[in-house]
C-alpha cells in the first residue's frame, strides 16, 4: 500500500452545498477578457458596434494552446479595450451591452462528431477550459494523438476548497450529463476506466454518482483531507500513480478533468450552445444570501453579489475560487470568467491576517505538505539567495495548495515566499544555462 | 466602501499560534509543578516564580534596550524559565537562579537574535553554566524532612544502599532530585497532553527513552537476570532528569530537527549519549549535555533526513 499523503484539515463552511443553481438575470453589460485560460490570449473577431447573440463568436484562439471566446449575453459591442487583470497585468476584454434578451445565436447547433478528429474538433469550437480553476484548454489536454496512451481518467470531483459547492451541485443535479460525458470519452478516446474522487463531505454527490457507476466509470471516497483535489494528489490517491517531476499526467497514462468540464462538454455535443456562462458559488461572511448561481460569463461581481441580496458587511477581501488558493481582486468591477468557481466576499473580520512572528522551526509545514516539500528551508535560502539549496530541495514543485501557510503558527507567508522563491530560481536557472552555452 | 485587501494566498489560518502553543506547554508542565509544591514544598514554587519573572524581565529589558519588538507576549521566556527552575535543587540560592535566567534568556537566546534563531536550549545551558559555576549549591540536592526542614540527601542516580528508592517511589516522584524531574507520572502526563495537542510527536521522547532503557538493560544483563536488568532499565529511565529532558527539553522545536527521521536520529543520540554519561562518565547525569550536544547537530541532522519530494527526481551532481 502507498503511504498515505500529507494535508491539513481545514474547516469546510459548506453553506451552500444544499442550494441548487439559480440562473441570474441577464446583467447590464458583460466585460470578458480575452485572457482566460493558460495560453495564448484569444483574438477579437468582432468590432465596436457589432450586434452580437449569446454562444456567437466574439474571439478566436490565439494559437494552439488557446480557445475560442462567445458571446455570453445578447446586445451590442461597446467596447474593445484594455482592463486589468487579476494578477496586475493588462490585458484586452470585450465589453457587450445586453439587450436584456439573451436571444441565442443561430450558430448554436450540436456539431457533428463521429470520430476523435471531429470529437477534438468540436471540443475546442466549444471553448472549454478547465474549469476547476487551472483553465487549461481543454481540446490540448484531450488531444493525445494516441489514445492506447490513456490508461485511466480521473474526473475532478473533489472539491476541497472550503466554501464551494459548484462541482458539488453538478455532481447531483446533472449527474446525467457526466455519465454523458463517459460515454463521449468511451466512445471517441477509447478510454477504459474513468473514476471520479470524490471527498467524503459530499455524501449525496457520491450516492449520486455511484447510481450511475459501471464497469467503466467508478466512484472513489476520498477522505476530507486538503488539498484532494490537487491534481497530483487526485491522481495519487485514486489511481495509486506518482506524476514524476517535469512530467504530465498523460506521461503516466492518466488525465484528470474536472467533472463540471465534462458535464459542459456532453451538453456542448447535444445542445451545441458553448461555454458562456458558469456555475458560481457565491458565499463569505459579507455576502447576503449565500447562493449557487448559473452567471453569464463576463458578468461583474459587483452585479453577481447583487443578485445575491447585496453585501450584508462590508466586504474587505473578495475572492476569485476559494480561501485556500483563490486570488483576491482589487475591485469588484472584475468578472467572472470561464474559469471561475466561486466569488468570496469576506468581513473586515475573515479578510483580516493574524500578524507573523519569528519561525519556531517546528516543521509543521513539513508535515502539511502533500508533496513531502520542506518550505521552513525556502524560507531561509531564499533569504540568503542560495539557490543551490532551492534547487536542490525542489522548491519548483510547490502547488501553491496553501497548506504550509495554514498551519504555521507563526503566520508566516510561506506560499508568498515559495512563490518568490520559484520565480528567482527559474531566473537563477536560466542565467546558469545561458552562461554554459 | 473602503479599499480591498490584497494578499497572497491561502485566505485562511489554523487558529493554532506561537503563544498557543507555548501555553500548551505551559499547562503541560502544571502537573509537575503541583508534584514539586507536594515533594518539596513551597520553595519549589518560589523557585518557578523567580525564574519565570526573571526570564520575562530580561527579555522585556533587552528589547526595550535594543529598540526590538517586545516578543514577551509569546509566552516562550515563561516556558524557558518554568523548565529552567525545574532544573534547580530546591534549596539553590534565589540570586542564583536569577543569574541563571539572565544567561539563558540574553546569552543563549536573544544574543543569537530572539526566538527562532538559538542554536541550544535555552533552560539548558542556563542549567549547565549554573552547574558549572555553583556546583556546591547545584548539587547540594535537598529533601524537607518529617518537620518541613530542608535537609541534604543523595539523589537516585548516586543512592547506595537504604537509600535506593523504589521503582514505585520513583514513578511518583517520592525522592531527591532537582524540583521538576522527580514525579515522573506528572511528566508522562504532560508529555501525553502535548502529544494529544499535538504540539510535539511521540519521536523524541519515546526514542530518547527508549534508547536509555535499551541500553541500560543491555549493560545490566552482564548480570545474567533478566528481571534484575528490566528492573535496573526501568530504574534508569525514571531516576534523575531524563523525562523532563525527553519530554520537555529535547522537544524544543528551535533546537531540535524539524524531520520525522530527524527527531528519531535526535532521540537516538540523545539516548546514547545520556547512557555514556551516566555509565562512564565522571558525572552522575548527562541528559542535559547529551541534549546539549544533539542541539548542536541539528542542522546537520535536518540536512541528511531532508525529505523525499513526491515525484522529484534525481538532483544532478
Amino acid at each position: 500500500m502507498l503511504p498515505k499523503l500529507n494535508g491539513v484539515i481545514v474547516p469546510h463552511r459548506k453553506n451552500t452545498a444544499a442550494l441548487a443553481a439559480v440562473k441570474m438575470t441577464a446583467p447590464k453589460s458583460v466585460t470578458i477578457p480575452m485572457n482566460m485560460h493558460i495560453g495564448a490570449p484569444s483574438v477579437p473577431c468582432v468590432k465596436v458596434g457589432d450586434e452580437v447573440k449569446v454562444g456567437q463568436l466574439i474571439a478566436e484562439a490565439g494559437g494552439f494552446v488557446g480557445a475560442p471566446i462567445h458571446a455570453s449575453v445578447s446586445g451590442k459591442v461597446t467596447a474593445i479595450g484594455p482592463m486589468l487583470a487579476s494578477n496586475g497585468t493588462s490585458m484586452t476584454a470585450i465589453t457587450i451591452e445586453s439587450d436584456g434578451e439573451m436571444a441565442v445565436s443561430e450558430t448554436c447547433v450540436p456539431p457533428e462528431v463521429n470520430d476523435y478528429d471531429s470529437f477534438i474538433a468540436a471540443v475546442r469550437a466549444s471553448g472549454a477550459v478547465g474549469l476547476g480553476g487551472a483553465g487549461f484548454p481543454t481540446s490540448v489536454k484531450l488531444d493525445v494523438k494516441d489514445t492506447s496512451r490513456i490508461q485511466e481518467v480521473v474526473l475532478n470531483g473533489a472539491e476541497c476548497e472550503p466554501y464551494i459547492t459548484s462541482d458539488t451541485r453538478t455532481m447531483i443535479d446533472d449527474a446525467d450529463l457526466i455519465k454523458e460525458g463517459v460515454e463521449l470519452l468511451k466512445k471517441y478516446l477509447d478510454v477504459k476506466k474513468v473514476i471520479i474522487g470524490i471527498e467524503k463531505n459530499k455524501p449525496e454527490a457520491i450516492a449520486k454518482m455511484q447510481e450511475l457507476s459501471d464497469e467503466v466509470f467508478s466512484v472513489k471516497a476520498l477522505p476530507s483531507v486538503y488539498p484532494q483535489g490537487g491534481e497530483k494528489v487526485l491522481i495519487y490517491n485514486c489511481v495509486g500513480k506518482i506524476v514524476p517531476e517535469g512530467k504530465l499526467p498523460i506521461d503516466v497514462g492518466v488525465i484528470v478533468m474536472n467533472c463540471t468540464t465534462l458535464a459542459f462538454l456532453a451538453k456542448y455535443m447535444k445542445t451545441g450552445l458553448p461555454l458562456t456562462e458558469k456555475l458560481v458559488t457565491v458565499d463569505g461572511s459579507a455576502v447576503a444570501e449565500p447562493k449557487n448561481v448559473l452567471v453569464p460569463i463576463g458578468t461583474s461581481i459587483e452585479d453577481l453579489i447583487e443578485f445575491c441580496g447585496g453585501y450584508k458587511a462590508e466586504p474587505r477581501k473578495i475572492l476569485y475560487g476559494g480561501p485556500m488558493m483563490g486570488i483576491a481582486v482589487p475591485d469588484a468591477s472584475a468578472p467572472v470568467i470561464k474559469n471561475t468557481n466561486a466569488i468570496i466576499a469576506l468581513d473586515e473580520k475573515d479578510a483580516t491576517l493574524p500578524e507573523q512572528t519569528p519561525c519556531i522551526r517546528c516543521g509543521k509545514c513539513i508535515d502539511a505538505c502533500p508533496l513531502n516539500l520542506m518550505p521552513v528551508e525556502y524560507a531561509r535560502a531564499l533569504a540568503v539567495n542560495d539557490f543551490a539549496l532551492l534547487e536542490k530541495r525542489k522548491v519548483n514543485l510547490c502547488m501553491e495548495c496553501g497548506c504550509c501557510s495554514f498551519v504555521c503558527p507563526a503566520r508566516r507567508p510561506l506560499v508568498e515566499n515559495n512563490k518568490l522563491a520559484k520565480a528567482a530560481l527559474r531566473k537563477y536557472q536560466a542565467e546558469k544555462n545561458g552562461g554554459n552555452k | 466602501m473602503s479599499k480591498l485587501i490584497l494578499s497572497v494566498s491561502p485566505h485562511l489560518r489554523s487558529r493554532t499560534s506561537t503563544t498557543t502553543i507555548m501555553l500548551d506547554v505551559v499547562i503541560a508542565l502544571i502537573p509537575a509543578l503541583i508534584a514539586s509544591v507536594l515533594i518539596f514544598g513551597l520553595r519549589a514554587l518560589l523557585l518557578t516564580a523567580v525564574c519565570v519573572a526573571a526570564c520575562v524581565l530580561a527579555e522585556f529589558l533587552f528589547c526595550l534596550l535594543c529598540k526590538k519588538p517586545c516578543t514577551v507576549g509569546d509566552l516562550s521566556a515563561v516556558v524557558t524559565g518554568i523548565l529552567l527552575a525545574y532544573n534547580l535543587p530546591v534549596g539553590l540560592p534565589v540570586w542564583q537562579a536569577v543569574l541563571g535566567s539572565i544567561v539563558a534568556i540574553i546569552v543563549v537566546k536573544q544574543l543569537f537574535g530572539g526566538l527562532g534563531m538559538n542554536f541550544a536550549n535555552p533552560a539548558i545551558v542556563g542549567r549547565i553554566v549554573l552547574f558549572m559555576a555553583f556546583s556546591g549549591t547545584m548539587s547540594n540536592y535537598m529533601m524537607p524532612d518529617d518537620k518541613g526542614e530542608l535537609v541534604a540527601s543523595a539523589t537516585p542516580l548516586v543512592a547506595t544502599g537504604s537509600d535506593v528508592p523504589s521503582l514505585l517511589d520513583l514513578f511518583l516522584g517520592n525522592n531527591n532530585g532537582v524540583i521538576g524531574e522527580t514525579c515522573a507520572i506528572a511528566l508522562i502526563i504532560g508529555g501525553v497532553y502535548l502529544m494529544i495537542r499535538k504540539v510535539i510527536t511521540f519521536h523524541i521522547p519515546v526514542v530518547f527513552i527508549a534508547t536509555v532503557f535499551v541500553l541500560s538493560f543491555v549493560a545490566a544483563l552482564g548480570g545474567g537476570d533478566v528481571m534484575a536488568a528490566l528492573s535496573d532499565a526501568t530504574y534508569q529511565i525514571l531516576a534523575g532528569g531524563l523525562m523532563l529532558g525527553a519530554i520537555f527539553m529535547a522537544t524544543d522545536y528551535v533546537t531540535s530537527p524539524y524531520t520525522k527521521w530527524g527527531k528519531v536520529i535526535f532521540g537516538i543520540g540523545c539516548g546514547l549519549i545520556t547512557f555514556a554519561i551516566r555509565e562512564w562518565g565522571s558525572y552522575p547525569e548527562g541528559v542535559s549535555f547529551s541534549i546539549l550536544f544533539m542541539n548542536i547537530l541539528t542542522p546537520y541532522i535536518n540536512n541528511w533526513t531532508a525529505t523525499k519530494p513526491l515525484g522529484g527526481a534525481k538532483n544532478e551532481k
